[in-house]
C-alpha cells in the first residue's frame, strides 16, 4: 500500500461552455515526492487541482487520493488532503490559532486536539509569537505562512499548493520554498502548481508541463531537457596553455564542442554536473589553473519554449 | 511532537454548529451583529417613543378636563357611561376641574388638551326636553384632539336628541296629548337606560398596542430582517474571501455549511430580537404580552425573515449586492408591515398590501397577544411559517450553488 501512489488522476477533463480549461490530464504522485504542475496563467492549472481537490465537479476522469476516490461529494478522500488555494483563505477577525483550531476541528479533531496541534503548525510556520493576533494585523508573509499552515493541520498525505509564491516578497518566498521542501522529504506527497520555472526546478522531483489545458509533457528535469535535446555549456576562467587544455577536451565522449576565449575555455558538453571532474582533472592535468568556473543548464524555460513556440510568461 | 492528528470526516451537524460558532465569534468581534441587531433598534425605539408618546407614557391618551356644575342623572350618565370607559380604554385622562373657568386657564396654558363643561341645569332641561348644551373649549395647538373631543360630545347630544325626538313622537301621537310632567318622566327614563348593547371593540383599544410596546416591537422586527442577513450572507463573503475553497476541501459535506450559516442567521436573529425584549420592557415600559407567546412570534418571525434574506442573497453576486437588495426589499417590507406606523388601518389596497410583509404578521400576533391567550396567534404564526416555507425552499434549491468555487 505503501508503494502505490498517492494520488492517481486519469483522463481530467473540464469544459467551461465552449472553451476547454482541462482535457485529458493524466499523471500520478508517489509518496515523498513532490511533482510540479508547470504552465503560464490561464493554462489549467487550477481547474486541475479543483477537480483533484473535490472542489470542481469534472466532465470525464478519474481522481483517486490515498486509494479513495475523490468527488465533489465525497468526504473520506478529503481526510488525507492537505489544500492551500492560490489567494489566501484565512478569516481576518479571528487569531492565528482560532483559525488553525477551528479548520482543524472540521477534520474530526476535538477540541483539545485541534489546539495541541494548531499550537505545532504555528511552531512550524514560525508565528508561535502572533498566535493570539487578529489574522487582519498579520504582515503579507505571515498571512501567506498562515495559509500554509491549515493546510498541514491534518498531516496530510497530499498537500496541493496552488501558487504559493504569488505576490511573496522574497525573502517570504524562499522561506515557503523551504518549508515545501522539508515536508516532502518527510514522506508528504506535494502537488505544485507554479507558473515560476525556477521554482518548480528547485522544488520538484517531477514536473508536468500545462499548456492550453493539456499536460504536454511530463518527468524529471533532467527527462525533459533530454527530450529537449540540448546540451549543457562550461565556461572555465583559466590561466595557462588554454588551447592545450581545449584540444585535450574535444576528444572526450561528452564534449560536443571546446572553443578558446579570451579568458579561457568555452564547452557544450552533456551531463555538465556528472562529467566537471573530468573536465578540472584535465586542466590541472595540463597545468592550467582554473580561476572559476560556470555551468549553465538548459532550464524548464527552454523546453516550455521548445514544447510550446512561447515564454511561460507570454 | 504530539500524536498523529486525528483524521476523520467531522459529523455533518457537528460540523455545521463549528462553522456557526466560528462566524458568530467574526460577527461579535466586528460589532456589526451588535450595532444593527441591538443598539440601532434600541435607540430607534427610544427616539420615536420620545417624539410621538414619551418614553414612559402613552401618546394617545388626551387630557380632557371635565368641568360639571349640573349634578343631575343625564350629566352623571355622561360621565360613567361614555367618559369613564374611553379612559379605561386610554384614549382619555380625565381631569375633574371645580368650574369652567378653571378648565378654560389649565386648557389655555396647555394643561389640558381640551375641557368639557356641562353647565347648571342641563339634566333639568334634558328631562323637561327643552333644548340644553354643553360646551367643548379646545386648545389652539391641538386641533386634532379638538376634533375627538367634540365627536364625543356630538355622539351624546346626538343620542339626546333622538331622545327628544322620540319623546316627542309618542306625545303628538297620544290621543288628547301628554301633559308635560308624563313627557318629563318619558324623557328620564329613556335618558337613565343604560346602552342595551355594549360593543367591546377590541381591535381599537385592547387589541391595538400602545406606543411604547408598538415602536419597541415594530424596530425590533425592522432591524431583525438586517441581522439575519449576516448570516446568509456568510455564504457570499466565504466565496469572495477565497475560503469557501477550504472548506469545501475539508471533510464535511456541503450541506453543513449551509445549515452553519443559516443557524448563524438564526442564532443573531433569535438573541437580538430577546435582548430587545427584554431592554424595551426594562428601560420603556413596553409590554410584549405572554412570554410563550412572544416567544414563538419570534421564532417564526426570524425563520421567515431568514426565508426572505436568503432567497435575495441568491440572486447576488457577492456580498455587497446581497446587502443592497436585502436592506431595500427590508426597508420595503418594513414600511408595508407597519414598522413604523400601522398601514394596517390605511384605506383600500395599502391596508391589503400589508398581508406580504411578514413584519404585519408578527405585529398582529403581538396585538392579539395582548387580547386573548394563547391560541389566537395561530394565524399569524402559521402565516410567517407560510413565508418561511415558500421561500426557504425556493432560496435552498438556490442557496446549493452558492457553496460552490
Amino acid at each position: 500500500m505503501a508503494d502505490s501512489p498517492v494520488l492517481q488522476c486519469h483522463g481530467l477533463r473540464r469544459k467551461f461552455g465552449d472553451l476547454v480549461a482541462v482535457d485529458d490530464v493524466s499523471f500520478q504522485i508517489a509518496h515523498g515526492e513532490t511533482y510540479g504542475l508547470l504552465g503560464p496563467n490561464g493554462a489549467g492549472k487550477t481547474t486541475t487541482i479543483s477537480m483533484i481537490a473535490g472542489l470542481l465537479e469534472r466532465d470525464a476522469g478519474e481522481v483517486s487520493v490515498a486509494g479513495k476516490p475523490m468527488t465533489t461529494r465525497t468526504v473520506q478522500a478529503k481526510v488525507a488532503l492537505g489544500y492551500v488555494p492560490q489567494d489566501l483563505a484565512i478569516y481576518p477577525d479571528l487569531s492565528g490559532l482560532e483559525n488553525l483550531v477551528f479548520f482543524a476541528r472540521l477534520y474530526g479533531m476535538s477540541r483539545a486536539q485541534a489546539k495541541g496541534r494548531a499550537r505545532e503548525v504555528l511552531e512550524l510556520i514560525g508565528l508561535s509569537d502572533r498566535a493570539g493576533d487578529q489574522t487582519k494585523k498579520y504582515s503579507g508573509g505571515m498571512k501567506r505562512r498562515l495559509n500554509i499552515g491549515v493546510g498541514l493541520l491534518n498531516d496530510p498525505k497530499l498537500l496541493i499548493l496552488d501558487e504559493p509564491t504569488v505576490g511573496v516578497d522574497p525573502q517570504s518566498r524562499n522561506a515557503i520554498l523551504e518549508s515545501v521542501s522539508g515536508l516532502s522529504s518527510a514522506g508528504m506527497a506535494v502537488l505544485y502548481t507554479t507558473h515560476y520555472m525556477e521554482e518548480a526546478e528547485r522544488l520538484c522531483d517531477r514536473v508536468g508541463i500545462i499548456d492550453h489545458g493539456n499536460l504536454i509533457a511530463e518527468g524529471t528535469r533532467r527527462e525533459l531537457v533530454g527530450m529537449v535535446g540540448e546540451f549543457d555549456s562550461v565556461s572555465l576562467t583559466a590561466s595557462g596553455d588554454v588551447s592545450a587544455v581545449a584540444q585535450a577536451l574535444a576528444t572526450m565522449d561528452f564534449v560536443k564542442k571546446a572553443s578558446v576565449t579570451e579568458d579561457g575555455i568555452d564547452l557544450v558538453v552533456s551531463d555538465a554536473r556528472d562529467n566537471l571532474p573530468g573536465i578540472l582533472a584535465e586542466a590541472a592535468a595540463q597545468g592550467v589553473a582554473i580561476k572559476s568556473v560556470e555551468v549553465t543548464e538548459p532550464d524548464l524555460e527552454a523546453v516550455f519554449l521548445h514544447l510550446t513556440g512561447r515564454a511561460l510568461r507570454d | 511532537m504530539t500524536e498523529q492528528p486525528a483524521r476523520r470526516p467531522r459529523a455533518p451537524a457537528r460540523a455545521a454548529l463549528l462553522i456557526a460558532e466560528k462566524d458568530l465569534k467574526a460577527r461579535i468581534r466586528d460589532r456589526s451583529a451588535l450595532i444593527f441587531g441591538i443598539l440601532v433598534p434600541l435607540g430607534l425605539a427610544f427616539i420615536f417613543n420620545a417624539i410621538f408618546g414619551g418614553v414612559s407614557g402613552n401618546s394617545l391618551a388626551i387630557s380632557l378636563g371635565v368641568a360639571v356644575s349640573d349634578h343631575g342623572p343625564v350629566s352623571q350618565a355622561f360621565v360613567r357611561q361614555v367618559l369613564d370607559p374611553l379612559q379605561r380604554s386610554g384614549l382619555l385622562v380625565l381631569h375633574t376641574e371645580p368650574s369652567a373657568a378653571a378648565a378654560r386657564s389649565l386648557t389655555a396654558n396647555g394643561t389640558l388638551r381640551a375641557a368639557i363643561v356641562i353647565p347648571s341645569g342641563f339634566s333639568g332641561a334634558v328631562l323637561a326636553n327643552q333644548p340644553a348644551s354643553m360646551t367643548v373649549i379646545e386648545n389652539a395647538s391641538a386641533p386634532v384632539t379638538a376634533q375627538i373631543v367634540h365627536a364625543i360630545a356630538e355622539g351624546y347630544t346626538a343620542d339626546l336628541n333622538r331622545i327628544r325626538l322620540s319623546v316627542r313622537t309618542v306625545a303628538a301621537n297620544s290621543p288628547g296629548g301628554l301633559s308635560p310632567a308624563r313627557i318629563g318622566q318619558l324623557a328620564a327614563r329613556a335618558a337613565a337606560a343604560e346602552v342595551p348593547v355594549a360593543i367591546r371593540d377590541i381591535s381599537a383599544s385592547t387589541k391595538e398596542l400602545d406606543n411604547k410596546s408598538f415602536y419597541s416591537a415594530g424596530m425590533a422586527v425592522f432591524f431583525l430582517f438586517f441581522t439575519v442577513s449576516f448570516g446568509v450572507t456568510g455564504l457570499l463573503e466565504e466565496r469572495n474571501d477565497g475560503t469557501m475553497a477550504r472548506l469545501i476541501a475539508a471533510p464535511i459535506p456541503r450541506a453543513s455549511i449551509l445549515a452553519g450559516k443559516l443557524i448563524t442567521s438564526f442564532v443573531l436573529g433569535a438573541f437580538s430580537m430577546t435582548v430587545l425584549v427584554i431592554a424595551t420592557s426594562l428601560l420603556f415600559g413596553a409590554s410584549w404580552g405572554n412570554p410563550a407567546g412572544v416567544a414563538l412570534l419570534i421564532a417564526a418571525a426570524t425563520l421567515a425573515a431568514i426565508g426572505i434574506m436568503s432567497l435575495i442573497a441568491t440572486f447576488a453576486r457577492n456580498a455587497e449586492q446581497a446587502s443592497n437588495w436585502q436592506s431595500v426589499v427590508a426597508v420595503i417590507l418594513g414600511l408595508l408591515g407597519g414598522t413604523f406606523f400601522p398601514v394596517s388601518q390605511a384605506p383600500g389596497i395599502l391596508s391589503k398590501l400589508t398581508l406580504i410583509a411578514p413584519q404585519a404578521w408578527f405585529l398582529r400576533g403581538l396585538g392579539d397577544l395582548r387580547a386573548g391567550s394563547l391560541s389566537v396567534i395561530w394565524t399569524p404564526i402559521a402565516a410567517l411559517l407560510v413565508f418561511t416555507v415558500v421561500t426557504g425552499a425556493v432560496a435552498l434549491f438556490r442557496l446549493r450553488h452558492l457553496a460552490e468555487v
